[in-house]
């Protein structure tokens, strides 16, 4: 136990400073916390990497108010990334019914933004809005963990009454 | 034919393909087809994976690669004109299954005398008219976004077991598939996957793309391996214009291999700590390589090393200093990492949620003719690097990592000794980094076969490859997990479903790559 925490000790405070968010606050429900639920629609599984790392010790997500949830009911904001493979666009479709409203969907890579460059096959649907209103888009391939969570800030920032 | 016989003087001998890697390839006759794979099977070798494509007007072919202590063995099987089915290898070789039933989904050929013949990529999205894999696939008329609810599960009888259903979203953040577990209260009697939810119809994507354009798709077929399978490729093109790289491009390709493997390992690390319910792993293995991605993003341009490889070499190169910084991280994460393995090593709640857990004993790995990090942890002595020591690794030797128990503690060990064994690797390459170009030009022939075979972090990743009037006619990236998604269902066996995220994570298995 005493080595376990002189290596956290050690470790010390690795974190960044938080990114700033382009859109002004405003006081509404959730804007200072919210759930998020995260569905791979068919992603390359890069994006779900930068998502993993956004929980490391780096990025200070919970103290942006922000936490991944297992299930739907309890989510506020839908992640996605992947091109919405043909396979994957019924379960997307549940996860997104079984949230609580107020809700909200933030699309995560070029792929589920446009498609990417699996924009044109037979199995994908192409951007996540062909099947899903979207609030937000984080476009990279794969986006970094702080542009991430930026979009994530917007989303909460401007609140998430429907 | 006599099996020997076929072996030593078939009607078509084996010919060499160029390459960094011994590869022998021949053609063989239907009759023929489990004859020779049953020879291969007697002489020790693994199927690393099995293909088919349409070769001309409804002339199809049947790939398979098959690995040896000595080589690797492409037998290809043309078949007559019109004829729509093949002799299957599931019974030689058991992970043949899904690959062939995936064959019948994507080309419409029928395994013959294999026992599934269920869908396996195919869901309910299009009929089974429409083959993607063809020439001229039927046209799409009535593509849906129906969800998969037919499927035949197999189950087991009985009054007392229950069966969970998993997926395909799951609670963290991973990919899609589904899994069903049958229990008798906790423990697991049988666990059946469901994958292709990540389908995107990446082979079909390939076909008439250009050679060169294509290499950003390849880099995404599976994202955690993307130096492996951009490496295969342009191992498959470089050896059909039959170049051979520079020394310095093959040894600044093996740091970002090995970079690869590091980042993934260190992440799958803290991961089953955090699984075990240690979140302390997680977060010391997490900053260490959060450090090396951002090293990598300052140094190299990306944090997964994507799109760096290129067919004749690199589209970078490094500078003296940045080797120095690169040598003095290195030396750094290598001292923090020794004294977590000490402290994780002897933490007696990790222990025991690792120790005899998952297990794949050696003799059953034998059968499943597991290879990569999963086989090594289960006893097998297959890696690449090791066995045929291509550029950079004959000047820069790998040391093999192995265990024996074949459980989580043991995928645990091999991890943490290939963590080492790659950081030592790194010094030894950037204290001696070899001078000269490290790119070079390359006159692609517009017609030619090749196949780039590399030791990813899981296992063997190749890239086989066809092109016809300068582009792509067929590709098939194929990823070690085909072979290693089977073995996961036995690894759970008289577990608990409360294990299963430990033994799921020990393996992490792509879905992506699976799917295509
Ligand atoms: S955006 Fe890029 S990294 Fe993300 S899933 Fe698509 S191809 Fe992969």
């Amino acid at each position: 136990m005493y080595r376990i925490l002189r290596e956290a000790w050690r470790l010390g405070k690795v974190g960044d400073p938080m990114p700033s968010s382009s859109s002004p606050k405003k006081a509404t429900p959730f804007s200072r916390s919210a759930v998020i639920r995260h569905v791979d629609a068919g992603s390359c599984n890069a994006c779900e990497l930068e998502i993993q790392a956004l929980g490391g010790p780096h990025y200070g997500l919970e103290q942006a108010g922000l936490r991944f949830a297992a299930s739907p009911r309890h989510a506020d904001i839908l992640l996605v990334t992947g091109p919405l493979s043909r396979h994957m666009a019924a379960a997307l479709q549940d996860t997104y019914d079984a949230m609580p409203k107020p809700k909200k969907v933030l699309a995560v890579g070029d792929c589920a933004c446009t498609g990417g460059i699996f924009h044109d096959s037979y199995a994908v649907l192409g951007p996540v809005e062909t099947l899903l209103p979207v609030h937000e888009r984080c476009l990279g391939c794969p986006p970094k963990p702080e542009q991430i969570l930026s979009s994530l800030q917007n989303l909460l920032h401007e609140g998430l009454e429907q | 034919m006599n099996e020997e016989a076929l072996w030593e003087n078939g009607s078509a001998p084996f010919r060499v393909i160029a390459g960094p890697l011994p590869i022998h390839q021949r053609d063989v006759l239907a009759k023929d087809w489990q004859t020779l794979a049953q020879t291969l099977r007697r002489r020790g070798a693994r199927l690393l994976g099995i293909w088919g494509e349409e070769r001309n007007d409804r002339q199809y072919r049947i790939h398979a690669l098959f690995l040896t202590a000595d080589s690797c063995y492409w037998c290809n099987l043309a078949l007559a004109q019109g004829v729509e089915g093949f002799p299957s290898l599931a019974e030689i070789f058991p992970t043949a299954v899904r690959q062939e039933r995936a064959i019948a989904d994507l080309l419409g050929l029928r395994p013959q005398g294999n026992a599934d013949q269920r869908p396996w990529l195919r869901h309910a999205a299009w009929p089974s008219t429409f083959l993607p894999l063809r020439a001229n696939p039927v046209p799409l008329t009535e593509l849906s976004t129906q969800g998969d609810t037919d499927y035949a599960f197999q189950g087991l009888p009985g009054d007392d077991l229950h069966e969970i259903p998993v997926g395909p979203v799951h609670a963290g953040t991973i990919e899609p598939g589904h899994f069903r577990f049958t229990c008798l209260g906790e423990q697991i009697l049988r666990l059946e996957e469901r994958l292709g939810y990540t389908h995107k119809g990446i082979e079909r994507l390939l076909q008439g793309q250009d050679p060169f354009a294509a290499l950003v798709l390849l880099g995404r077929v599976s994202g955690d391996s993307t130096v492996a399978y951009a490496w295969a490729y342009a191992m498959a093109l470089e050896s059909i214009a039959g170049v051979h790289l520079p020394e310095r491009a093959q040894a600044l390709r093996g740091l970002l291999l090995e970079r690869e493997r590091l980042a993934n390992h260190l992440g799958d690390l803290g991961a089953l700590g955090n699984d075990a319910g240690l979140a302390f792993a997680l977060t010391q293995l997490l900053a260490i390589k959060e450090e090396m991605l951002r090293e990598n993003e300052r140094i190299f341009g990306h944090r997964y090393l994507m799109d760096l490889i290129c067919p004749g070499g690199l589209t970078m190169d490094l500078g003296a200093d940045t080797c120095q910084q690169l040598r003095a991280s290195g030396l750094r994460w290598q001292q923090r990492l020794q004294d977590l393995e000490l402290l994780l090593q002897e933490h007696a709640g990790l222990r025991d949620r690792l120790v005899g857990t998952g297990t794949i004993a050696p003799d059953r790995a034998v059968d499943w003719g597991m290879g990569g990090l999963a086989g090594r942890a289960s006893g097998q002595a297959w890696d690449l690097r090791v066995q045929f020591a291509p550029a950079p690794y004959d000047r820069f030797p790998m040391e093999i990592s192995l265990a024996s128990s074949g459980d989580v503690a043991s995928r645990w060990a091999v991890r943490f000794a290939e963590v080492f064994a790659s950081l030592r690797w790194q010094e030894k390459l950037l204290q001696e980094l070899p001078t000269g170009a490290c790119k070079m030009p390359l006159p692609l022939p517009s017609v030619g076969e090749g196949l780039g075979i590399v030791e990813g972090w899981r296992g063997e990743i190749f890239v086989a490859l066809r092109l016809e009037a300068g582009r792509i006619a067929r590709c098939h990236p194929h990823d070690p997990s085909w072979s290693l998604w089977p073995v996961l269902e036995e690894a759970v066996l008289q577990d608990i479903v409360a294990d299963f995220p430990l033994i799921n994570k020990s393996f992490n298995l792509s879905y992506s790559g699976h799917d295509l």
